[in-house]
């Protein structure tokens, strides 16, 4: 009974082997739907488990497996996440014809390593949770092999990435060397009374390593170039639900392991989310390809999440907690819009595509205008919320020139998506843009639509809900 | 006394295999100077007292990870002095950094911060490979499991990206084998005799 509460990541584990292992057995049509399909269900079965394992918080294997509230947030909002980019990209993948079984079983044991992560209380645990999590998904960028973009996406991807996790292992050796220990919690301990020049060292390393997995400016060089050579469906993947676990690990980090330095850390993390919002507004300007135009955009969504992050209160953590949630709401409706995008029979990726398509495909249009201006933080919106909740934490903090600097930044990034909107309804095409019909997205595609403008309605549960989980941690 | 000699005795072994590693001509000669200096550095391991790694250390490099590397060296047909070229150029910049580490090592170990000890499980009389046996599947199972995973993350990743199915491939089918009968295939066709 005492493994109760990684009851879930044990049942995923089984499953994914299960899977693999039917793979084999299924003709090949039909390998692909099918293997698909059990993952979802696991996923399903997975949610289950863990809203109930979760409900009590305790911990496992002399405290290197964590299982708590903020853990079980986490958790959901990723299994639902993958569900879902599972489900909008099914069609694509079937016309570009890379359907293979192993891409869900390979996505399956990536979750799982994100959901081991976001329960880690240990360096060790946490090393080997990010490289299970990170190794399928240099495989699964580079799974279109034929084209040569996705194999190129997928080599920087991986050599870039085993840069990132040699920097992160240096600084917890550095750490280790310092602390004697590798639990969050004897890390804790040896911070209290100030930090040695050894931990600061070895958490600048850390910080370093875990910026480049979510890709924050200086450590961002890898995302638009991968965005935009893996196949979209995997882009999708990428841009939402790798993220989530980062973003949890990070806050677990520093406000479990690092809590008694949050003065080392803070200016690291202000500086990281500063740079990350400038660059990610300005770069985007630029961008006619609109994968790379999502991977900028995500590069500025990740530096205002941090801007919640670097006030080191408990109101930033939920905010960063909710920015999550609306950011993965948002993406989810973009990349369902960009994975319908085709003409004859080849995907498209200009912006310049979207000409026209007020007229051919009025709701697509529409529902892309509430995506944006959602994301530019447009008031009824759900975007606004979101970085409102981010900046009034840091006014709260004291961090008024960061707050300043974000809703500056935040008005550079409406103009580019604001471009886009004048792009769709006031300049026409000649050539017509063919939207794959697809029931499932589109019914995907008018939830989030809703639970964008209704955002508002759902904050106050959403507070109560992530301010219980960050008095908590 | 003789100890101390041994242990200078292998360092050195290790360290003019290293340079001669980068420095040899033939890539080949390269590959066996690092299996030479990962044999030393499992001599100095067994100095220590800790076997197990030593015995890793010439299972997995030796064994695996060199002798991979000269199959690379050996089939890829790749021009060396081009790989070669830039070495002149980056010289400076590269020996600055590794003055910069060697500096840092030396400032590590002087500094007291770290607190790394050698434990007494080092001195007492259970072997180092029992030790590690009984914490690796107790105290570190956890851990265990999640590296046999990402092992068979990677195998299945390795084999998506490379496999293919070429046509024309003939391969056995032992089921249609067994199923076939004589007078499936053979047809006796009599010959009338006197007919042209």
């Amino acid at each position: 009974m005492e493994l109760f509460g990684i009851s879930g990541e044990i049942f995923l584990a089984i499953a994914g082997m299960a899977t693999l292992l039917s793979s084999v057995f299924l003709n090949k049509d039909s390998s692909y739907r099918i293997t698909l399909r059990l993952c979802n269900l696991s996923f399903l079965i997975t949610i289950i488990l863990i809203f109930f394992s979760h409900s009590h918080s305790g911990s496992l294997f002399n405290g290197s497996f964590i299982y708590d509230d903020l853990a079980r947030f986490a958790k959901i909002l990723i299994l639902i996440g993958t569900m879902l980019t599972l489900i909008i990209g099914y069609k694509s993948q079937k016309l570009d014809n890379f359907n293979r079984p192993e891409y869900p079983v390979l996505i399956l044991f990536s979750v799982l390593g994100m959901l081991l992560m976001a329960s880690s209380n240990d360096l060790i645990g946490f090393y080997m949770s990010l490289e299970l999590q990170s190794l399928p998904l240099y495989v699964i960028a580079a799974i279109n092999r034929d084209n040569i973009k996705s194999s190129e996406a997928g080599l920087k991807y991986f050599i870039l990435g085993a840069l990132s996790s040699g920097l992160l292992l240096y600084g917890m050796s550095l750490v280790y060397g310092a602390v004697g220990d590798t639990s969050f919690s004897s890390i804790s301990m040896a911070s209290s009374d100030g930090m040695s020049n050894l931990m600061l060292i070895g958490l600048v390393f850390m910080l370093s390593g875990l910026a480049f997995k979510i890709s924050l400016v200086p450590f961002h060089m890898w995302t638009p170039d991968v965005y935009e050579g893996a196949p979209t469906p995997v882009t999708a993947f990428f841009a939402i639900v790798p993220k989530l676990a980062a973003i949890t690990i990070l806050l677990r980090f520093t406000f479990t392991a690092f809590d008694n330095a949050i003065s080392s850390w803070q200016q690291i993390i202000i500086i990281l989310s500063l740079l990350s919002m400038i660059l990610g507004s300005f770069a985007a300007i630029m961008q006619f390809n609109i994968k790379r135009l999502m991977a900028y955009s995500s590069i500025a969504h990740m530096g205002y999440a941090l801007v919640g992050l670097s006030s080191g209160i408990l109101e930033g953590i939920s905010s960063v907690l909710i920015y999550m949630v609306i950011y993965m709401i948002m993406n989810l409706g973009a990349f369902i819009i960009i994975l319908s995008m085709r003409r004859d029979n080849q995907s498209v990726e200009e912006i310049s595509d979207l000409k026209g398509i007020s007229q051919t495909h009025p709701f697509i249009a529409f529902s892309f205008v509430i995506l944006m201006f959602s994301m530019a933080g447009i008031p009824p919106l759900a975007g606004f919320f979101g970085k409102w909740l981010v900046f009034a934490s840091a006014v709260n903090a004291g961090l008024i020139p960061l707050a300043i600097v974000g809703v500056l930044t935040s008005v550079v990034g409406a103009f580019y998506y604001l471009r886009i909107i004048k792009i769709m309804y006031f300049e026409n095409n000649e050539v017509k843009l063919d939207v794959v019909d697809n029931k499932s997205s589109m019914i995907i595609l008018g939830i989030m639509i809703i639970s964008t403008i209704l955002f508002g309605l759902f904050l106050n549960w959403f507070l109560e809900v992530t301010m219980g989980i960050s008095s908590s941690i | 006394m003789i100890i101390s000699l041994f242990f200078y005795l292998f360092s050195f072994i290790i360290v003019s295999c290293a340079v001669m590693v980068i420095s040899s001509r033939n890539p080949v000669h390269s590959v066996l100077f690092l299996i030479l200096a990962f044999f030393n550095s499992g001599a100095l391991f067994v100095m220590l007292g800790a076997e197990f790694l030593a015995m890793m250390l010439v299972i997995v490099y030796v064994g695996a990870v060199a002798v991979l590397f000269l199959f690379v060296v050996m089939m890829l047909n790749i021009n060396y002095s081009q790989i070669k070229d830039g070495f002149q150029k980056y010289y400076p910049i590269g020996s600055l950094i590794g003055l910069i580490l060697f500096i840092e090592i030396i400032l590590m170990i002087n500094g007291d911060n770290v607190l790394v000890s050698q434990k007494d499980s080092l001195t007492n009389n259970v072997p180092n490979t029992h030790q590690i046996g009984a914490i690796l599947y107790t105290d570190y199972i956890y851990i265990f499991q999640i590296s046999g995973l990402i092992l068979l993350v990677a195998m299945v990743g390795a084999i998506t990206l490379t496999l293919r199915d070429r046509p024309g491939v003939k391969k056995q089918n032992i089921i249609d084998q067994n199923a076939r009968k004589v007078s499936d295939v053979i047809t006796i066709v009599k010959v009338k005799k006197n007919e042209t």
